[in-house]
């Protein structure tokens, strides 16, 4: 899988025009055919959104891919949510721009952060996470590759409150439990109520505290040494910008004479899609228009690979230790096939036995005639 | 006054625009101090004076409340302060000689911070209020409002009183201590409109031309005293201009009166210790208060039948 759509076409050097004809092969052409293959698949991307209720995730949600989908969500009052649990919700979607296809699918996790004992919250979430990496592990080791249905999760937003002076011990323990397992970009929620020295502190204390407890958050990758200046000059920003400060809203105002999305308040308007006023458009841009694919590579080629060496070791461990196995190789045991492929061999069966048995009924005509 | 909440709601920020003075050092813990594991109580008092007259305000603040993983039971720590501050009262009345003048240290008001998360009180919340409204004097503030346009501010407003209702929670002030018509009409305004939508600031910003309090961002300046911005004029009225008194009068004769009964129905349990006063049936002057509460008249009844 290419590592990046970004690609230069090297033309061939100029010179007489006969030669370029016979140095030409050709295969510059690779990435549009490459291009239009994707396009015609189509392309997926699992966005997990955690933090307490109240941060304005959904609205985030709909500001960053303008499609409601939480059109008939009720709120729960708060005697529900003594007892409520943190569930896992999953809201698919079917994008479409330019004639290229978006899956998106957005895991929900609400209650989380709610309760008033929240040992262990984010416990159902890395189960989830842990989940779709089993299935994905199984179906790759399956008999029937083709059509592999990719559920892992590739981003997570992380909400962090603004209303607190760093990260709280809720923050760190569900950052420390999903590091290694998901790529987590963690986000600075409601940042209309701050001041800009206020941002840059928080900001600040952030940074530090994550390398004070270690958490490894994704990084954006560096950029060649070759790209241009400003390309260059736009990465540094997003990384002195990390976490993002971000505002999301579901309306439409007049700000100016144009109509912009954006908070309306006594004492101003805030503009969402306005650099000066927050991260919003840094955060899309680096989420949908430039790393996308980076996301979805990491999670794939680092993520999932430490989940998949880790699951092999603790089989071959328990092989070692049953000493069944003798040979040094880990062999893969078989997976158990799932229901469909069971469905469709046994389909089979049954219509070969079916024609067995009409062969032999034909067979004892034939011999009675 | 005490001043509860989670940890960056803004009540440092409060006290210094509540009386304008630089009361309260702003104490951000710093990278080494972790978030205290335990709930800590910060109590600093002042003098603050004012056209000849003297306050001494104390203002108690409870950092770390609320922050843990596991919030269960971080509300002991604050009812046991409230509980302790009674006890030395009583402590004092009780003696043979009293000083002439009982200091005070008893909380006259409770702040509690909502988070404006916008959709309703939180279960912590709930389960704060149920207890502390019994206790003491507790008036709810939404902190840090400048995050909810006003629509929101209304919805979330009635969300929170409808969850106080359903929950019982009886916040100051109270419907049941209402003197007479004027005050009732007086407190139903007020109680329509808690909670209040609070900002805090303690810097000025020049705007129009006038240096007023306020929060400067990139699209305009929150000015905290104007009644279109955000409520503090009406929370530092009620506090202050207007029901400073009530608040302590319903202190001493209500919540206070209370835990007296409660624990002069424990002691005649507990065995008389050295330097145990003797708590002979109460003269008329003490008990009865001219406080209108039903629970100090009713209580006044049992004890009279106790003894007889």
């Amino acid at each position: 899988m290419s590592t990046g759509l970004r690609y230069k076409s090297k033309l061939a050097t100029p010179g007489e025009p006969g030669d370029i004809d016979k140095q030409y092969v050709g295969f510059a052409t690779l990435p549009n055919q490459v291009h239009r293959k994707s396009v015609k698949k189509g392309f997926d991307f699992t966005l997990m959104v955690a933090g307490e209720s109240g941060l304005g995730k959904s609205t985030l949600v709909h500001s960053l891919f303008l499609t409601d989908l939480y059109k008939d969500r009720k709120l729960l009052s708060a005697e529900e949510r003594i007892n409520q649990t943190v569930e896992i919700l999953k809201h698919t979607v079917d994008i479409e721009e330019k004639g290229v296809k978006l899956k998106l699918t957005i895991v929900d996790t609400p209650g989380f952060g709610d309760a008033v004992n929240n040992s262990e919250c984010w416990k159902p979430i890395t189960d989830y996470v842990d989940q779709q990496f089993e299935q994905y592990f199984r179906d790759e080791s399956g008999l029937n590759r083709k059509n592999i249905q990719d559920n892992r999760v590739h981003c997570c937003l992380y909400f962090i409150s603004p209303f607190g002076h760093g990260l709280r011990p809720v923050d760190v323990g569900f950052m420390k439990a999903l590091h290694e397992k998901v790529n987590i970009v963690p986000l600075i929620a409601k940042a209309d109520c701050l001041v800009p020295s206020e941002i840059r502190k928080l900001k600040e204390r952030i940074r530090e505290e994550i390398d004070k407890f270690g958490i490894h958050v994704y990084q954006f990758p560096e950029c060649d040494s070759d790209e241009d200046e400003d390309f260059k000059q736009q990465d540094r920003e997003l990384k002195e910008s990390a976490p993002f400060a971000v505002i999301g809203s579901n309306t439409v105002v007049e700000a100016k004479g144009q109509r912009v999305r954006g908070r309306l308040y006594p004492w101003g308007i805030v503009e969402v899609e306005n650099q000066a006023h927050c991260d919003f458009v840094k955060l899309r841009n680096m989420l949908i228009r430039t790393h996308m694919h980076d996301l979805k590579d990491v999670t794939c080629d680092v993520h999932y690979e430490n989940y998949r060496a880790h699951c092999i070791q603790q089989m071959t461990s328990k092989l070692t230790q049953d000493s069944r196995m003798e040979s040094p190789i880990p062999i893969l045991p078989l997976p158990t096939p799932d229901v469909e492929t069971e469905k469709l061999i046994r389909m089979k069966d049954e219509e070969l036995r079916r024609m067995q048995e009409m062969l032999q009924k034909m067979k004892q005509q034939m011999q009675d005639q | 006054m005490l001043l509860t909440g989670q940890s960056g709601l803004g009540k440092s920020t409060m006290v210094n625009t509540l009386f304008k003075s630089k009361a309260w050092q702003s104490n951000l813990p710093s990278l080494e101090v972790p978030i205290p594991q335990t709930l800590e109580l910060h109590s600093v008092t002042h003098v603050i004076e004012e056209k000849g007259l003297k306050l001494k305000l104390t203002v108690t603040d409870t950092p770390g409340f609320g922050d843990q993983i596991n919030n269960d039971k971080c509300w002991d720590p604050i009812l046991s302060y409230i509980n302790q501050q009674y006890e030395q009262y009583l402590q004092e009345e009780l003696l043979i000689t009293r000083q002439r003048h009982i200091p005070d240290t008893r909380v006259h008001c409770c702040v509690y911070f909502v988070p404006p998360t916008g959709h309703c009180l939180r279960p912590l919340d709930i389960e704060f209020l149920q207890r502390l409204c019994r206790t003491v004097n507790v008036v709810p503030v939404i902190a840090r409002a400048d995050s909810l346009t006003i629509e929101e501010r209304d919805a979330f407003r009635n969300r929170i009183q409808q969850d106080m209702n359903t929950h019982c929670i009886d916040v100051y002030p109270q419907k049941c201590l209402d003197e007479d018509i004027n005050d009732r009409i007086l407190n139903s305004k007020i109680r329509k409109q808690i909670p209040f939508a609070v900002v805090g600031a303690d810097r000025e910003h020049l705007v129009n031309g006038r240096c007023v309090l306020g929060r400067k961002t990139k699209w305009g300046v929150i000015e905290v005293e104007n009644v279109a911005h955000c409520e503090f004029l009406l929370l530092r009225d009620l506090l202050i201009r207007s029901h400073l008194q009530d608040l302590k009068d319903i202190t001493h004769n209500v919540h206070y009166e209370n835990y007296r009964v409660l624990r002069l129905n424990e002691s005649h349990q507990l065995p008389r210790g050295p330097g145990w006063v003797n708590l002979a049936p109460a003269s008329p002057g003490q008990l009865t208060s001219p406080g209108p509460g039903k629970a100090s008249r009713k209580s006044y009844r049992d004890t009279k039948d106790d003894e007889c």
